[in-house]
């Protein structure tokens, strides 16, 4: 009984110790986003690496997202005979929940992961040490440029999910199960809300934040050697990825 | 000068560094020697304030670097080059990038007097025509000329030196040796090098400097390193197994 309450202190306090610098490595981000100088060549580079680079996978993915979406939307409205109102259940879908969500989660896979590795081999290598003994702060130069192309880039990221499904839903709700497009479009438009599209883009400027603090701080925190590296991303990965989907709960519960 | 009084730091319960003393003088070159994991590398990162100790003080141009944070602390460092073990170039960069980087982002220099003064570091180092390729194109001894080239251009009064010779053969080890009593004597700045490379950094030193369990068991002249009666130098020296009691 003894060893089981000393492993769960040993695990409460590593837990503590591990909010405590990740909340310090954050408030410190902030504190170098706010003071000069500012690194805008950075800053826009890793917004193409983020969002120019994404636009693939995210079109792909909000394409088929918005495609079974009407494909299993139609089969269960039509149980009601309410296929009518497809248009609105596919959008509200993506624009509240999927587009977010599934857009951060694609993002965190394909950049998020990226970044832990690039700034965890920095450090391995001591490319990090090196900028901070030419007195270049690495958290101006590498850290907040990602963190604030996260937040720039997510929700427009996420608009273009959005937009993508929706078209997607529409391929397959008219040409495919033959809805006709005037219900399609006209419905979702009476029942789609400006409050929604609000909340689809706290959703993902949030998870812009969080993705990005997250991987840049498993990044800069790194283990030793090539295993440390792996390791830290597996983490960023997994720890964002659980942390997009809690917080999309939480911001869910209180905007709804 | 520099001047670390009392330095001890512990990593855990692994005491690394039990009460350094040493004095390093302006326009020379002093060796810190000693066995690996000895914590020649967690001294010289102190130097350059990479780690805070437990206790003690390094004293950089009159100042407590230990006790510095922030700009004044980024004032000291403009004045110290560190060359690390692997290089630590910024393998996203170009050769040219790279030694142009202390320039661009801690100077207002115009674009011309940049080129030149790259030109000019690559041209000391011996690797003018390489400016264009990246580090994973280039040989370990390039990348450490490379490494220097970055930490000259930008003239600082101390230079660190990481082992720069590590992994090298001993044609490189000599002329790696060679570029940094060169470089030394054209650019005058105060150097450090940590190295276990016996004898051959005899040659290119002022003053060594012998670290044992964590504390400089002697210094002297390369001649009275050489020449010392104590076992733990002697026996390093001598690469016998067992370095002994001071």
């Amino acid at each position: 009984m003894l060893v089981f309450f000393k492993f769960l202190g040993e695990k409460v306090f590593q837990l503590l110790a591990f909010l405590g610098k990740i909340s310090i490595f954050l408030a410190e981000s902030i504190y170098h986003a706010l003071y000069p100088p500012f690194k805008f060549r950075n800053l826009l580079r890793q917004i193409r690496f983020f969002g120019n680079k994404s636009i693939i996978v995210v079109v792909f993915t909000g394409a088929f997202s918005g495609m079974v979406l009407a494909l299993q939307g139609f089969y269960a409205l039509n149980k009601f005979g309410a296929e009518a109102l497809l248009g609105p259940v596919v959008a509200l879908s993506l624009i509240r929940e999927l587009g977010p969500v599934l857009c951060a989660l694609m993002v965190t896979g394909r950049a998020g992961s990226a970044v832990t590795a690039e700034i965890g081999i920095m450090r391995i290598t001591e490319q990090i040490d090196a900028l901070t003994v030419m007195a270049v702060n690495p958290f101006k130069y590498v850290i907040v440029p990602n963190i604030l192309a996260g937040i720039i880039t997510f929700p427009l990221l996420t608009a273009i999910f959005d937009v993508v499904g929706i078209y997607g839903g529409y391929l397959v709700s008219v040409h495919a199960l033959g809805l006709s497009e005037g219900t399609y479009f006209a419905q979702m438009e009476l029942y789609v809300d400006m409050e929604d599209i609000r909340i689809g883009l706290y959703k993902s400027l949030s998870f812009g934040l969080l993705v990005t603090w997250i991987c840049t701080f498993m990044g800069y925190n790194t283990g030793y050697g090539a295993r440390g590296v792996s390791r830290a991303t597996t983490n960023a990965v997994v720890l964002s990825s659980v942390v997009i989907l809690v917080w999309d709960y939480i911001l869910g519960a209180i905007l709804l | 000068m520099i001047e670390i009084i009392e330095l001890y730091k512990s990593f855990g319960t692994q005491e690394v560094l039990k009460g350094v003393n040493l004095k390093i003088n302006d326009n020379e070159v002093t060796a810190i020697i000693g066995r690996s994991g000895g914590g020649k590398s967690v001294l010289l990162k102190h130097i350059v304030g990479l780690l805070k100790p437990d206790r003690g003080k390094i004293l950089v141009k009159g100042e407590d670097i230990t006790k510095l944070k922030g700009n004044r602390l980024d004032e000291i460092r403009s004045d110290i080059g560190v060359v690390f073990q692997g290089g630590a170039l910024f393998d996203s960069m170009t050769v040219y990038d790279n030694v142009a980087f202390p320039l661009r982002e801690k100077t207002k220099l115009d674009r011309k007097t940049i080129h030149e003064a790259v030109l000019t570091a690559l041209n000391d180092v011996g690797l003018l025509g390489m400016e264009y390729k990246y580090p994973a194109e280039l040989s370990g001894g390039m990348k450490k000329r490379v490494a220097l080239a970055r930490a000259l251009i930008a003239k600082p009064k101390i230079i660190l030196f990481d082992e720069p010779t590590t992994g090298l053969d001993p044609i490189l080890v000599h002329s790696i040796h060679k570029l940094i009593r060169d470089t030394q004597q054209q650019y005058k700045f105060t150097g450090i090098i940590i190295s276990h490379e016996i004898p051959e950094i005899f040659e290119i030193s002022d003053k060594v400097a012998v670290l044992h369990d964590g504390k400089i068991v002697e210094v002297g002249t390369p001649e009275e390193i050489k020449n010392s009666n104590k076992i733990v130098v002697k026996n390093f020296i001598l690469g016998i197994e067992n370095g002994g009691t001071e």
